[in-house]
């Protein structure tokens, strides 16, 4: 018990971002932040992730990868929306092709604001998914 | 058959608390080695790097985990490769015999290329692939160290190996260089992490290890920490006349094996099979057979 809070691993997608939110992501495990500090591993495999960090609004051609993603992560889980876009399509909402926030496929627990999502900011959701994701493992076992 | 664990000298008990010992304390050193090596990692790229007891964070973490198994053997032969694994390190640590210690972690080897060939997934095919090559290219230095050992101290048996009072290490340099550089397979460190790879965002995913989840990766990384431990005890067997330089050459050797591991990118398979055989062949056969001319 409590282990989730020590290691959780991420697994980073870039939906249909800018890869301004990317370069923040990657700047977080960076030696100026360094968040392996916290057990923290970007994980490229689903599998073996806890935390899904996606970056980018939700269109038409990656909706399916999204559903994918998740559903191969394994219990439990917890979902990060990391920038404008992922937490409600921001400018791109009003676009043809796109269908808006990550919340509209698959749900959201912590939503990371910002254009581009600074690191700090990147790595206080995190934190706050990972009481999210200990409060699902104490569910799972009542 | 009568396999003689001890030669018949020393008796059971002594060995039955040796394997009870290494039970207990194996995973603790393995999982404390793993952590140092995590820290040191991180201080080589100017980061702080995470707790010394992360890597027992992250096991104990992910038997909290859904166990996502493909079908029904994927489970078992993930625990037939720890099984293995151990029961290698039993039979080295109990002082039994070496080539049954190494024969043993062979077996362990194809379990695990076993577990990711049943799961169909595309990169794990590659990973077992690799695995098999990655064993092809280590286990005949391995089996040539035995061989070596027994040279100079007439004994395939660790207990006998262990009391001699001629330092292996003199009469065989070139087969602990062979034997470390194999080492680097065997630790699945770069530049031979061919088959796990050891960051997943890359072409490999996670290689060998891409479909186990939750308890099954825990197995994995359990049963590395125990094959660390036994191949870190075969490095220490060619200083045992003097442990105090055993333990400081052991901890020489996997520095060596961290700062090889941050300064070099992957291998291609061709490259590592031609440079593990011929570090096997001019190395530690031509050091064997030095031996035998100079013992004339």
């Amino acid at each position: 018990m409590g282990f989730f809070k020590k290691s959780p691993w991420v697994l980073h997608y870039d939906g249909s971002s800018c890869n301004g939110c990317d370069i923040e992501v990657l700047a977080a495990l960076m030696p100026k932040y360094d968040i392996e500090r916290f057990g923290i591993i970007n994980t490229g495999n689903p599998k073996h992730a806890d935390v899904f960090l996606i970056t980018g609004s939700v269109n038409s051609q990656n909706i399916d990868v999204i559903k994918n993603l998740y559903e191969q992560m394994g219990e439990p889980k917890v979902v990060v929306a990391v920038g404008a876009c992922a937490c409600t399509g921001h400018f791109f909402a009003e676009c043809y092709n796109t269908l808006g926030g990550i919340d509209k496929v698959i749900p959201v627990d912590v939503y990371a604001p910002g254009c581009a999502a600074r690191p700090e900011v990147i790595i206080d959701a995190v934190v706050k998914g990972l009481a999210v994701l200990e409060e699902k493992k104490k569910n799972k076992q009542k | 058959m009568d396999i003689n664990v001890c030669n018949g000298e020393c008796n059971v008990m002594s060995v039955i608390i040796a394997v009870i010992i290494f039970l207990i304390l194996a995973p603790l050193v393995g999982g404390l080695i793993s952590g140092a090596d995590r820290i040191i990692t991180a201080r080589m790229q100017s980061r702080v790097g995470p707790p010394v007891l992360q890597p027992f964070y992250d096991v104990l973490k992910l038997f909290g985990k859904q166990n996502l198994v493909v079908n029904k053997y994927h489970g078992d032969y993930v625990l037939c490769f720890l099984i293995f694994t151990i029961l290698s390190g039993c039979i080295f640590f109990g002082g039994g015999n070496l080539l049954l210690a190494i024969f043993a972690l062979i077996v362990a080897n194809v379990f695990i290329v076993l577990a990711a060939y049943c799961s169909n997934s595309p990169y794990a095919l590659i990973g077992a692939d690799r695995e098999l090559l990655q064993m092809l290219s280590a286990e005949p230095m391995l089996l040539l160290t035995a061989v070596a050992l027994f040279q100079v101290t007439g004994s395939f048996n660790v207990s006998e190996i262990i009391k001699t009072n001629r330092m292996p290490f003199i009469y065989l340099p070139g087969v602990f260089i062979a034997l470390t550089y194999i080492l680097t397979i065997k630790l699945r460190k770069s530049p031979f992490d061919l088959s796990t790879s050891h960051h997943g965002h890359q072409e490999l995913v996670k290689g060998l290890t891409t479909e186990f989840a939750g308890p099954s990766l825990a197995y994995f990384e359990i049963a590395h920490w125990y094959e660390t431990v036994f191949m870190l005890g075969l490095v220490y067997l060619f200083f045992a006349n003097v442990p105090i330089l055993g333990v400081l050459v052991v901890i020489g050797v996997y520095f060596i094996e961290i700062l090889i591991d941050n300064v070099n990118a992957r291998f291609k398979w061709e490259l590592m099979l031609k440079s593990a055989w011929l570090a096997t062949l001019i190395l530690g056969v031509g050091n064997l057979f030095l031996l035998y001319i100079l013992s004339f």
